[in-house]
């Protein structure tokens, strides 16, 4: 192992990795926002209601991120009236167009993460709410997303670390993300096995500090004590 | 003389699952003050009916009052009866108090918390004054120490106890317990029950299904046997306990002394 080489190239792929969480920062952000009227509606008792994201969700569970991007990147240049519209700008940029597509792949599975949470805040805790006098959207405000959001918290921080993994992607659309940096360095170097052996670890590192981040709010939201509840 | 407008009446409820019919028609009135206790086996309806009182269950038939205010019910879709007006039912709600067999209490708030929630979000009481209220009930029920603490820290009967005092912070007009102590341990039944008491001593209007017969023979104004959906016996405790007329009630009575 040639350490000097990875020494050299550190600052460049750590340039990289501040991309590759950048692009993560802003998915599973956007994505849980976008995620949340998703969500709600899937959990409805409204069969209506309930079916109008589902097309959403399962075009963007069924595809592979992979596809969607180059959907967007080199699909939606096609189009004249995307050329010529104000979005432009944004969708001719691969890094709009890899933000963009990330956010709403990982909304998807957000939706589905808080559907589940929703549905399993027990049912005898929204009967006290509704018991107590609060409205169908005081309930769900106060009481059902608060403790959705303590059930869903562990799914939603796997499906964050999922995502930094499958940023690497955003390096096929010409991003000089973590993995898109390493292979262009490795192009230059011929040195595959430090550079990757590098990138892999900083992407570990990464993985290690979300881990820690997600369990300290989940003290701090006192994930545990709603579970030992009888 | 006219007489005063009862806190609570119920005229001719039916619920139906399906094809099981669970209430057959239960008609039921509480006068201010009255703590009546509702017995009967399980799967007798009582359960069921207190859930209709709140609109927990929807009945299938039937009239609710609320201190002469009728609640408006509108056919649902499964042939039940809804609520016809959600800012009713919701103002309704908030003046019948509910106990749950399993608390329901909150548990990712601290227990001050969970009794604060609805008077600031229904009553649109202030911070401060939804904590004095909470602090007051708190020391009555026997928990002041408790206010930081999370539901799950606390016993059964302290989890109750909250879950009263939740209740209580809405001032409801009638309070209704569905087996407050079904789900305790045998040595916390007792803390719970002296807190019904000294509310039932305080004058409150309560409905009270409950499976501790000498609990409702001290506590109880009036005691209504439930039978297959049907009010079976019904009047004094005296006379339901040691003088039933009707003879499944006696049997009742004798298998659960």
């Amino acid at each position: 192992m040639n350490w000097e080489i990875i020494i050299k190239w550190l600052p460049r792929l750590l340039e990289g990795a501040v991309l590759t969480l950048e692009l993560l920062a802003i998915a599973v952000i956007a994505g849980l926002i976008l995620a949340l009227p998703m969500g709600i509606a899937r959990a409805s008792r409204n069969l209506y209601i309930r079916a109008l994201p589902y097309g959403y969700i399962f075009f963007f569970r069924g595809t592979p991120l992979l596809v969607q991007l180059f959907l967007i990147y080199y699909g939606l240049a096609q189009f004249e009236a995307v050329r010529k519209s104000a979005l432009w700008p944004y969708l001719r940029d691969p890094y709009w167009c890899a933000a963009i597509t990330m956010t709403l792949h990982t909304a998807a599975y957000i939706a589905e993460i808080l559907r589940g949470a929703i549905q399993a805040v027990p049912a005898g805790e929204v009967e006290a709410a509704r018991s107590l006098g609060m409205s169908r959207a005081q309930s769900l405000v106060h009481i059902i997303l608060p403790r959705a959001a303590r059930i869903g918290l562990p799914a939603y921080s796997n499906e964050v670390i999922l995502m930094l993994k499958a940023s690497a992607l955003a390096s096929t659309i010409t991003l000089l993300d973590l993995t898109g940096m390493a292979r262009t360095i490795i192009a230059r170097t011929y040195m595959p096995v430090e550079i990757f052996f590098a990138a892999g670890m900083i992407y570990l590192v990464i993985t290690f500090v979300l881990v820690g981040v997600f369990r300290l709010i989940e003290k701090w939201l006192r994930v545990d004590a709603t579970y030992n509840s009888r | 003389m006219a007489e005063a407008t009862p806190a609570l009446e119920i005229r001719d409820l039916h619920k139906r699952y399906g094809q099981l019919e669970v209430l057959k028609g239960i008609s039921l009135t509480a006068r201010d003050g009255d703590v009546i206790s509702i017995l009967g086996s399980s799967g007798s309806g009582k359960s069921t009916f207190l859930r209709c009182i709140n609109l927990l269950e929807n009945p299938n038939q039937g009239q609710i009052y609320v201190a002469g205010e009728e609640l408006k019910l509108k056919p649902g879709k499964d042939g039940d009866l809804v609520a016809a007006s959600n800012n009713q039912i919701n103002r309704l709600r908030s003046e019948i108090g509910f106990v749950f067999q399993n608390f329901n209490l909150w548990p990712h708030m601290s227990v001050l918390d969970n009794i604060t929630e609805a008077p600031r979000r229904v009553l649109k009481l202030s911070k401060a004054e939804a904590n004095e209220r909470a602090e007051a009930l708190l020391a009555k029920v026997g928990i002041a120490d408790k206010k930081h603490a999370y539901p799950a820290q606390l016993s059964g009967g302290q989890q109750q106890r909250a879950a009263i005092a939740r209740t209580l912070a809405m001032q409801p007009k009638v309070i209704l317990f569905d087996e407050p102590t079904s789900a305790l341990d045998p040595e916390m039944v007792q803390e719970v029950l002296s807190v019904i008491r000294s509310l039932a001593e305080e004058g409150r209007t309560m409905l009270l299904v409950t499976h501790e017969m000498n609990f409702a023979r001290n506590v109880s104004s009036e005691v209504v046997f439930l039978h297959q959906g049907l009010v079976e016996e019904q009047g004094p405790p005296e006379q339901v306990f040691d003088a039933p007329i009707s003879a499944r009630c006696k049997q009742f009575m004798s298998s659960n002394r």
